[in-house]
């Protein structure tokens, strides 16, 4: 038939697209399963026999299990508090009438856009001051300048879509306005609560540049780690791997669950 | 649809949030400005003095800045065309009717790379273009060509890997353009014309121009933000090859320690961003 004939390009070409995607992840994985001898051979062997020593080593010996700890530390907790003040905030944005309300929003997504170097330089040395370097809190207050605006961008979406005859109903029988809030439209917001505290997660564990330059052993962030087996001449390329991988499958699971509003929230402010 | 309330009660609502973000996102940028404005470094902190605008100076005759800054749009004048033209293709492909299950799993696929921790791709990037026991160099056919040491190669590299990564996300913002367009009208033109490129030129593409403005703007500030994955691929090598303008900025700060000299680059790339940012803005939000 011709439309089966016709069918072949785009089979090839979805192959090749789903290829190119995955095998990536593919060689993560295996390399993080083979010995050193192994990974260190040339060329690269595809058969050979798995062992699972490089996570035992990476997580027990060097640390990695702390840092894993850490990360996950820091995210949920500037998750959690990116959540207590910008629900509040998207409340007010979504459904009060106020001046300045345009510039405020405007200033909540182009945080977007400023470069992470250009905070790094002088929250290093307000953290050095304080001593709050290699501390949680730092990273966590720090990662408040990406989380926040996410949280009120996508809720202020949410809470938009909410008929405004609940509120009214409620404050007929003499609700206050917070009481509004939680009582019923957050419930009814929660899907777009739960997709910003995911992107907030996300965004949070992946970071890397804050956690090198406010972090050297206590609070050390996953990634930060996986960077500093880089030193020296011999690389560790199976522990290397076998980090990567362990700091990689959350992200990818929480991205799979929020697939469908993973590119609306990266577009954030861009897209009206 | 809107109610007039107090302040006092706007403010219950919307002060935290703002005195936060405030507190973490402007108190330390004027902290900058005062760092720019004297001589400040890390190895020399009794010697702190007021100098006045010489950063600034220094940075705006310094060539080396512009060099990097060059390398940044260099980068994004590469990649940007090539993640829009393979986009676009992927987005058309995954728009044709039937196929469904392995379009699905395309488009799942396709959510991997741009979810994946950016210095995760760096370490990738080392493991498998290494010369002697990367991949790369097998699938080419047993080939060795030293990716990470040579200039050029480097580039390359970091070009590939921002592709790999982002070209999934430019493809779905256009694969949600084209579902954008009302199935009537696609119909329609396709009873009149059977060129697809007609169709793409003068009833798709008036549905995509959003999404591509988006993603030109925000590659733009994802390319000056540029950091993790480069850092852990090259940390701007060879030479200063793949030395963007946000990893140069780190150099001078943190491993040069001159803060003050950093931050008036700072400050210059924030200025340089606002700019750009209102430009985008001006040009393609005519209306606003």
């Amino acid at each position: 038939m011709n439309s089966t004939r016709a069918l072949w390009p785009q089979i090839i070409l979805l192959v090749v697209i789903i290829t190119v995607c995955v095998f990536p992840f593919y060689w993560m994985v295996t390399t993080s399963l083979k010995t050193q001898i192994v990974a260190l051979e040339a060329p690269p062997v595809w058969l050979f026999e798995p062992t699972l020593t490089n996570y035992f080593e990476a997580l027990f010996e060097d640390g990695v299990l702390q840092t894993l700890t850490n990360s996950l530390i820091i995210a949920i907790s500037t998750t959690i508090l990116s959540l207590i003040l910008g629900v509040p905030a998207a409340f007010a944005l979504a459904r009060f009438e106020f001046r300045g309300k345009k510039d405020l929003w405007f200033w909540f997504i182009t945080n977007r856009m400023v470069s992470p170097i250009v905070l790094a330089l002088p929250f290093f040395l307000i953290a050095r001051n304080l001593g709050l370097l290699d501390r949680h809190v730092t990273l966590v207050l720090i990662y408040l300048t990406f989380n926040l605006p996410i949280v009120i961008w996508i809720v202020t979406d949410q809470f938009r879509g909410i008929p405004y005859d609940l509120d009214e109903a409620a404050r007929l029988e003499g609700a206050s306005q917070i009481t509004i809030m939680l009582k019923i439209c957050l419930p009814l917001a929660m899907p777009g609560v739960a997709v910003s505290a995911i992107f907030s997660f996300i965004f949070s564990w992946n970071e890397l540049m804050y956690g090198l330059i406010l972090t050297r052993n206590d609070a050390k962030t996953a990634p930060a780690m996986a960077v500093s087996f880089m030193e020296g001449y011999n690389l560790p390329y199976g522990k290397i791997m076998a980090t990567s991988t362990l700091i990689v499958i959350p992200v990818l699971i929480f991205a799979l669950i929020a697939s469908k509003q993973l590119v609306r929230g990266l577009t954030m402010g861009a897209v009206k | 649809m809107y109610r007039q309330v107090p302040r006092k009660t706007i403010f219950t609502f919307i002060g935290p949030a703002v005195i936060g973000l405030a507190m973490v996102g402007i108190a330390p940028l004027l902290y900058a400005v005062w760092t720019s404005l004297h001589f400040y470094n890390l190895t020399k902190l009794k010697r702190v003095e007021f100098i006045g605008l010489e950063n600034y100076w220094k940075v705006l005759t310094d060539e080396v800045f512009w060099q990097a800054m060059g390398r940044t749009f260099f980068l994004l004048g590469t990649a940007l065309p090539l993640q829009i033209a393979l986009g676009l293709i992927i987005a058309l492909v995954l728009h044709q009717p039937g196929l469904t299950m392995l379009k699905t799993l395309g488009r799942l696929s396709l959510v991997l790379p741009m979810a994946t921790t950016y210095a995760v791709v760096g370490l990738l990037g080392q493991v498998m273009f290494n010369q002697k026991f990367g991949v790369v160099n097998q699938l080419l056919g047993g080939a060795n060509i030293n990716w990470i040491g040579d200039p050029n190669n480097a580039f390359f590299m970091i070009i590939f890997w921002d592709v790999w990564q982002w070209t999934p996300f430019v493809a779905l913002v256009l694969l949600a353009g084209l579902t954008m367009v009302p199935i009537e009208i696609e119909e329609a033109a396709r009873l009149e014309t059977k060129s697809n490129w007609i169709l793409l030129r003068f009833v798709q593409l008036p549905f995509l121009v959003p999404g591509l403005v988006a993603v030109l703007i925000l590659r733009t500030a994802d390319t000056l933000k540029l950091f993790d994955m480069v850092f852990t691929l090259t940390r701007g090598g060879p030479g200063s090859s793949t030395e963007f303008i946000s990893l140069m900025i780190q150099r001078v700060g943190f491993r040069g320690f001159d803060q003050g000299l950093a931050s008036a680059q700072a400050i210059i790339l924030l200025i340089i961003t606002i700019v750009l940012a209102q430009l985008y803005i001006r040009v393609f939000y005519k209306e606003v």
